[in-house]
């Protein structure tokens, strides 16, 4: 019974699994934001290979817009779902904390200098000095957490509210300028590749996430964590280590992130770099339909939902919406993508979908 | 309808995806009476409640209600309640953080304006009707269990309900509570109310009941006067087939023979935890099955939690095998080969949200390593292996284990521990909630491994249990380990006269 049980379910299931799949929201608002942006003007499409200031080629049109922009919240989701799914809340600091990333790579790269000539030090060592910088102040907000059992949202506010001065702080409050092309790259175009890097970057990260979640057990820990930390306990997980885990993986996440951010405009705004990324981050996770009390989590549909949100964004910004006026119209579309990917209007589609189904039947 | 009659079910069925769990049931319910409905695991009791109080809808059927002419229709909760139909869960659903009287009023006032001294007024009447001991104005999480439950009852009651259904009300409660819940039941009885008692609790059943109703896969059995089934029946009702008693089932399988001088598998000595307990000594042998009994809060559980260093050691030596161990967490406990199945099986036991199979691979994947998991094929082996194994009763392996029936959650876990191999094995209220089948395959299995060479440490809140199994009783009282009992000490009149302490 159980045999021919399941070949029905299998046969009628095809399309009621695809709905299920939690991936599936944000790459049918991925979709509908193509196809409402093909009606209105097909231009959106259009992809043209030029060349820039210093000579190199380089592709430019919308998409490639939205997959270099888009770069940065999709390695921010990332580490925004772990700590999601390990604490049942949400850090709120990531923003400032890539003014302190940012701003510790200018500073290492600048030595006494604000606007040397040369690199002080390599590129790579000061990537790495802000890696570690940021995963300590992942893992101060993680301890909060965890062992001091602070709300995660109370805990990243201490970060969210000093972040942006600790920033200045470093750089004496001085607004440094690097004039060596080659750091561009992270955040521009590598001389002879016409795609922009952060999307090599984005790329690298993902591919990263998707390892580490392959050969390591980071999931089932994470997960179980969030969903059952007393019984976690009892099968020998350290909760609170593993709680500190997420929040320094997401620390890593925003030293990328800050990278990418200076290497832009190979200087750094303090007030203004990254400001409310953690939000869209945030709304990243929740678009992918993962609960954002915690527990168990999809990675692909955060990513997904990243670019969703920046897909909006350039739509937005294309259709002329001024820049101070983008959120407001930004909400309506959230709020409507939130609605329809919260759990209980899908239970509630999924039960109609059952009833029209029975209701047919019967007839 | 007929004069005594305030609830009529007919011919309900209630179908989910692939199973047919409600199959033509009927269910009549009397003014003035206490009606046990009876069934194990997956019987279809609590779809039968679900159906009534309007959480499922069901595909056939009829449901009549005294004072009303015809079928009537059960839409939700809320038009369950507005016919008189009032729910009390097992899991209290009131709020803790509110007075008695909020409580009480909670969702059942109009309008904005709140008249604060009448409703404690009114709280402060009922209360008193119903001799429930517990004020208007106290804070509800101050009262005890049983009167949290009792102030639930007392507002089912308050909105004039015809049919009260109280869900497994008794599983939280220790026996004078229970006692006090029971003077209420036939308080209220005594007053016309309907009660439908759901509990696997069979000494209950016939010490309040006045009829039971018994189902069995989704069907119903028969109804019956209390007097005219005895026990044994009724067990037999339920399981389907002939029970020869719920024998000795301990005549069935050796027991192991570890020789006399073998070195016991765990030895503690001194052993005391953050949890209250007064320093305690242990020890178990190869193959052994012993127990810790008590009453409830004497120290039972804190003592097999301080052994798998559940709570925070504070002191006492324990030795494996004559090796000094060091344990200070679950993890060090876990890696001697100590499994623990822990009392609360909600709280501390499965992991709601994940599947059947991860629940079941989790703690010997934590003993495997972060940087070694199981590949999906060996983890899907493992699952199929252990729920032939224990006949674990799920849709499928990836079935989310919160949704399982209680006593194949506890399987599950089970499952989890067992794939661990240990040497040792701690079972805290493995059979607590659980139908009598299950209880009956889990004593069984518990002798088998002993039989195998496992050490087992059994806890039941059940004595005749703990004596069908174990071979060696600890009895606690405070928190103190007060006597150890073997051979022929280990009968009901012995074990209860050391726990009562005093003079025997």
């Amino acid at each position: 019974m159980a045999n021919s049980e399941n070949a029905r379910i299998s046969s009628a299931g095809s399309l009621k699994n695809l709905i299920k799949n939690q991936c599936f929201i944000p790459i049918a608002a991925l979709l509908l934001l193509a196809v409402f942006n093909l009606i209105a003007d097909p231009s959106f499409f259009k992809i043209t290979l030029g060349y820039n200031s210093t000579g190199n080629p380089v592709l430019s049109g919308f998409l490639i817009d939205i997959l270099n922009n888009g770069s940065e919240l999709a390695i921010l989701a990332i580490g925004m779902t772990l700590v999601t799914a390990a604490s049942g809340g949400q850090d709120i600091s990531v923003g400032a904390a890539i003014a302190i990333a940012g701003s510790v790579v200018l500073r290492v790269l600048c030595g006494r200098d604000t606007r040397p000539e040369t690199l002080q030090a390599p590129i790579i060592v000061a990537f790495l000095v802000a890696c570690v910088v940021a995963m300590l102040f992942g893992a101060f907000n993680g301890v909060l957490v965890a062992y001091f059992k602070i709300q995660p949202m109370i805990a990243t506010l201490i970060l969210y509210t000093a972040g942006r001065s600790i920033a200045a702080w470093i750089n004496n409050n001085e607004l440094p300028v690097i004039s060596d092309p080659k750091f561009a790259y992270f955040g521009g175009f590598i001389p002879g590749i016409p795609i922009p890097t952060p999307v090599f970057i984005a790329i690298a990260c993902m591919i990263v996430i998707g390892i580490v979640l392959k050969v390591t057990n980071l999931r089932l820990y994470t997960q179980a964590v969030g969903i059952n930390q007393s019984s976690s306990k009892l099968n020998g997980l350290n909760p609170e280590l593993i709680k500190v885990m997420a929040f320094v993986i997401l620390g890593l996440c925003v030293a990328v992130v800050g990278l990418i951010k200076v290497s832009r405009i190979s200087s750094i705004n303090y007030s203004v770099i990254a400001k409310d990324i953690e939000m869209d981050a945030i709304l990243a996770v929740a678009l992918g339909g993962n609960a954002l009390s915690g527990g168990k989590f999809n990675m692909a549909a955060s990513i997904i939902g990243a670019y969703v949100i920046q897909c909006l964004t350039t739509t937005l910004y294309k259709f002329g919406v001024p820049a101070n006026s983008l959120p407001a119209y930004k909400a309506v579309v959230v709020i409507l993508l939130v609605v329809v990917s919260a759990p209980t209007v899908r239970e509630y589609v999924s039960t109609l979908t059952k009833k029209l189904k029975l209701s047919k039947e019967v007839a | 309808m007929e004069g005594n009659v305030v609830l009529k079910m007919r011919n309900i069925h209630k179908i989910f995806p692939g199973v047919h769990a409600l199959q033509g049931v009927d269910f009549t319910l009397r003014k003035g009476e206490i009606h046990a409905l009876m069934g194990e695991n997956g019987a279809g009791k609590s779809t039968l409640i679900k159906v009534l109080t309007g959480v499922y809808g069901k595909e056939d059927g009829d449901i009549f209600l005294d004072g009303t002419e015809g079928a009537v229709a059960i839409h939700s909760p809320q038009d369950a309640q507005n016919m008189g139909i009032s729910t009390v869960y097992q899991e209290i659903t009131l709020c803790p953080n509110l007075t008695v009287a909020e409580n009480m009023f909670i969702g059942r006032t109009s309008g904005a304006v709140q008249n604060w001294k009448k409703m404690n007024a009114d709280t402060e009447k009922i209360l008193q009707s119903l001799q429930i001991p517990a004020r208007a104005t106290q804070q509800l999480e101050t009262c005890s269990l049983a009167v949290q439950q009792m102030i639930a009852i007392a507002r089912a009651v308050d909105m004039e309900c015809k049919v009260l259904i109280l869900d497994e009300p008794t599983s939280s409660l220790d026996e004078q509570e229970v006692e006090k819940l029971f003077k209420l039941m036939r308080d209220l009885r005594a007053k016309g109310v309907g009660i439908i008692f759901v509990t696997h609790f069979l000494e209950q059943v016939y010490e309040v009941c006045d009829r039971i109703t018994v189902m069995r896969d989704g069907k119903l059995v028969g109804e019956y006067e209390i007097e005219k089934l005895p026990r044994v029946q009724l067990v037999s009702k339920m399981l389907g087939k002939e029970v020869d008693d719920l024998s000795d089932i301990k005549g069935e399988v050796k027991t192991f023979d570890a020789g006399k001088d073998a070195v016991p598998v765990l030895e503690a000595e001194g052993l005391v935890s953050n949890a209250g307990i007064k320093p305690f000594n242990f020890h178990i042998n190869k193959g052994e099955v012993n127990g810790f009994t008590g009453l409830l809060g004497s120290g039972r559980s804190e003592c097999v939690r301080a052994i798998f260093g559940a709570d925070r050691v504070t002191g006492g030596k324990v030795k494996m095998k004559g090796r000094d161990v060091k344990i200070a967490k679950p993890l060090d406990a876990m890696k001697n080969g100590i499994a623990y199945l822990p009392e609360d099986r909600k709280v501390d036991g499965i992991v709601g949200d994940l599947s059947v199979r991860d629940n079941i691979i989790l703690a010997q994947q934590v003993l495997k390593g972060f940087f070694k998991p199981f590949s999906k094929a060996e983890a899907n082996k493992v699952a199929d292996e252990y729920i032939k194994l224990l006949n674990i009763k799920t849709a499928s392996k990836d079935t989310p284990i919160k949704s399982l029936s209680g006593g194949n959650q506890q399987k599950v876990i089970l499952a989890r521990w067992l794939f661990t191999h240990p040497e040792y094995l701690i079972l805290d209220e493995p059979t607590r909630g659980i139908d009598v089948g299950t209880k009956v395959d889990i004593q069984k299995l518990v002798l088998k491994l002993a039989s195998e060479g496992m050490s087992v440490t059994f806890i039941s809140s059940e004595l005749d249990e703990m004596l069908r199994t174990c071979s060696r009783l600890i009895v606690m009282r405070d928190r103190k380990a007060v006597g150890e009992l073997t051979g022929d000490d280990l009968n009901q009149g012995t074990v209860m006269s050391t726990i009562a302490g005093g003079d025997k």
